[in-house]
């Protein structure tokens, strides 16, 4: 009777929580995959998905993951030794701190900024002139764009790593160079093992954004690199063909859940 | 349990103290109580000083809202639920919202300073005998060029452009149909031209510019050309005004193989609650003195005739920005060429844009 009760009162908790859901995520997604089977013209059709299926969409798709990769992997590059040091300095939390810091920053304004940074007359080449490289075009190129992404998404990246490597029993790295591991070996072998579910947490919140990354593409790279997310803007408020914008918002769901699959932790079993 | 009890009734309170507060601040400065009117508007398009005069003249308040492409400001109306008196599109524009029943018909008799409008503004294709709208500003797309940069050399028409030597010189307008247009331009093909033949030649031509080009950018082309990023871009005259104002070595051409006529004209949407308020803002725009006040601001071309004469004659003097009716006889006006076609003119648009160099 108890047992009973006690379940009905949790079912009754759990009622706002499955509202939540339904309205604010099993339902928008719906609506998506509803409105991509829509013409311009409002007819019912299969158009849009042969259009994703022709060179110009796939194009755009390995555009889009080549550039999220590249992302990635110079966020991974540079956010792990960081989080590393980070663990070992004596003020963490501050340190930490600083480095969430420019996320309160708006998006925009930071953008912005770079493009002053690195235009023609803008400091970064004005330092490549003073140390005899001369100036070079910066702005508007692959460069650019995967340098200020990898700026913004690199907090993303460092705090997971970071958690990741303080839950480490330090034990276990003593006992690694006790039983005559070298420093790279127990790095190797037990630290970025350990530490691999933070990685993984990390490259997904930075890879999944950036494949549908808008915005920067047309302040920082002038539009030079065109990823599904420009596509999805594109079609939603200029061309007003919702359609094809829902049809590209579908593969990008898709392609997200398989990433999210593959490099998501397999119920830690043990 | 308890503690989260607590910790609800704490934000819940907290949510609502925020409402009262914003609710008094609303009334203290005049917006509640439904003397006020929403204006939705292009960015950076109104003397903001003519609002303040409006608000103290009329004692309505004024909302001011911004979009920044005119389907943006369509897709918001059609949806409703946003309350918009006035808008501002663009001629194509009006014709397909009038299509889509998305305009309020203008009441002249509300609207004595129509008067002042030069007659060739008036009763033109896309709203016959205005019944829906009123020109705001008008203007052209063209070329701005930096002369200290091109070592002296003058622009003249598209096909400049394709020359060798202006390597990675070029910023273009982020705008499928001023891309394209530009393209269907330069091979002395219509604005509006639907010919998928000439549609797919003006875009193989676009991708031989592509090493000419430094980038397609929005507002920024401003001040990346101000700033001398790039010796050349591809603007709407009204943005050329203002770029030029601020360096001495920038000079603007409509292109002699022809180019856009646009106008922006002030409508009254569907979504609209205060018809009276919006008929009182239009009226008071149209105004000579106030038309001159912003078109010496905003450097876009005004249509208003008497307000010429409160402009500095070096404004209404320069052929560049008020060139003679006769003389811009090449110049089209977009027509609306329906969905259809505009996904496709998108289209070959992002195929130009992945286009590598």
């Amino acid at each position: 009777m108890m047992k009973a009760m006690k379940s009905n009162v949790r079912n009754a908790y759990l009622i706002p929580y499955a509202l939540w859901i339904i309205l604010f995520v099993v339902a928008p997604i719906l609506l998506i995959l509803y409105y991509s089977f829509f013409d311009i013209e409002g007819k019912w059709t299969f158009e849009n998905y042969e259009k994703f299926l022709t060179p110009i969409y796939l194009k755009m798709t390995l555009n889009s993951f080549w550039y999220a990769f590249l992302i990635t992997l110079f966020s991974l590059l540079v956010a792990y030794p960081t989080a590393y040091l980070l663990t070992k300095t004596k003020h963490k939390q501050l340190w930490l701190l600083l480095i969430i810091l420019p996320t309160w920053v708006n998006l925009l304004l930071k953008v912005y900024a770079f493009l002053g940074i690195f235009g023609t007359f803008g400091l970064a080449n004005a330092i490549l002139k003073t140390i005899g490289i001369g100036a070079k075009q910066i702005l508007f190129t692959d460069f650019s764009f995967i340098f200020v992404s990898v700026y913004i998404f690199i907090p993303f990246m460092v705090l997971p790593i970071f958690n990741a490597l303080e839950e480490l029993n330090p034990s276990l790295i003593d006992a690694a160079r006790d039983l005559g591991a070298s420093a790279w070996t127990t790095f190797r072998r037990v630290v970025f093992p350990l530490t691999l579910s933070g990685v993984k947490a990390g490259c997904q919140a930075v890879f999944i954004p950036s494949l549908s990354l808008f915005m920067i593409t047309r302040l920082i790279a002038g539009n030079r690199v065109i990823t599904l997310g420009t596509a999805i803007e594109e079609h939603f408020l200029v061309t007003q063909d919702w359609g094809m914008g829902a049809t590209i918002a579908v593969f990008l769901m898709l392609a997200m859940a398989v990433i999210v699959g593959m490099t998501g932790s397999r119920k830690r079993g043990k | 349990m308890r503690r989260l009890v607590q910790w609800f009734l704490a934000v819940f309170t907290a949510a609502m103290v925020l409402l009262y507060l914003s609710e008094r601040l609303n009334e203290m400065e005049g917006y509640a109580g439904g003397n006020t009117i929403t204006v939705y508007n292009w960015g950076d398009y109104i003397d903001p000083k003519l609002i303040q005069a409006f608000e103290k003249k009329t004692g309505i308040k004024v909302i001011y809202q911004t979009f920044d492409s005119n389907e943006a400001m369509m897709a918001k109306i059609a949806q409703g639920g946003t309350t918009f008196d006035v808008a501002v599109p663009s001629e194509y524009a009006i014709s397909k919202m009038k299509e889509e029943g998305l305009l309020v018909p203008l009441d002249h008799s509300k609207l004595p300073n129509l008067k002042y409008i030069d007659p060739r503004f008036l009763n033109l294709s896309f709203d016959p005998n205005n019944r829906y709208s009123v020109p705001y500003f008008w203007g052209t797309v063209g070329i701005v060029y930096n002369r200290k940069m091109l070592g002296g050399k003058s622009i003249t028409s598209w096909n400049d452009l394709w020359s060798r030597d202006l390597r990675n010189q070029i910023l273009l307008v982020d705008g499928a149909r001023e891309v394209i247009g530009m393209g269907l331009n330069s091979l002395h093909y219509s604005l509006n031209d639907t010919n998928k033949a000439h549609l797919q030649q003006a875009k193989k031509k676009l991708d031989a510019l592509m090493p000419n080009v430094k980038a397609i950018v929005g507002d920024e082309i401003k001040l990346l050309l101000a700033n001398e990023e790039a010796a050349i871009g591809v603007v709407w005259s009204g943005d050329a005004a203002e770029i030029i104002s601020e360096n001495d070595h920038l000079d603007y051409v409509v292109p002699k193989e022809g180019s856009n006529l646009w106008f922006d004209n002030m409508v009254i949407p569907k979504t609209a609650k205060n018809i009276k308020g919006a008929h009182e803002f239009i009226n008071f725009m149209l105004d000579p003195k106030n038309a001159a006040k912003n078109a010496e601001y905003v450097g876009y071309s005004t249509p208003n005739k008497k307000a010429l004469d409160y402009l500095p004659k070096e404004i209404t003097n320069d052929k560049r920005f008020y060139p003679d009716f006769d003389s811009i006889g090449h110049l089209e006006v977009y027509k609306n060429l329906g969905k259809r076609m505009l996904a496709y003119y998108n289209e070959l648009f992002l195929e130009f844009k992945m286009h590598r160099k």
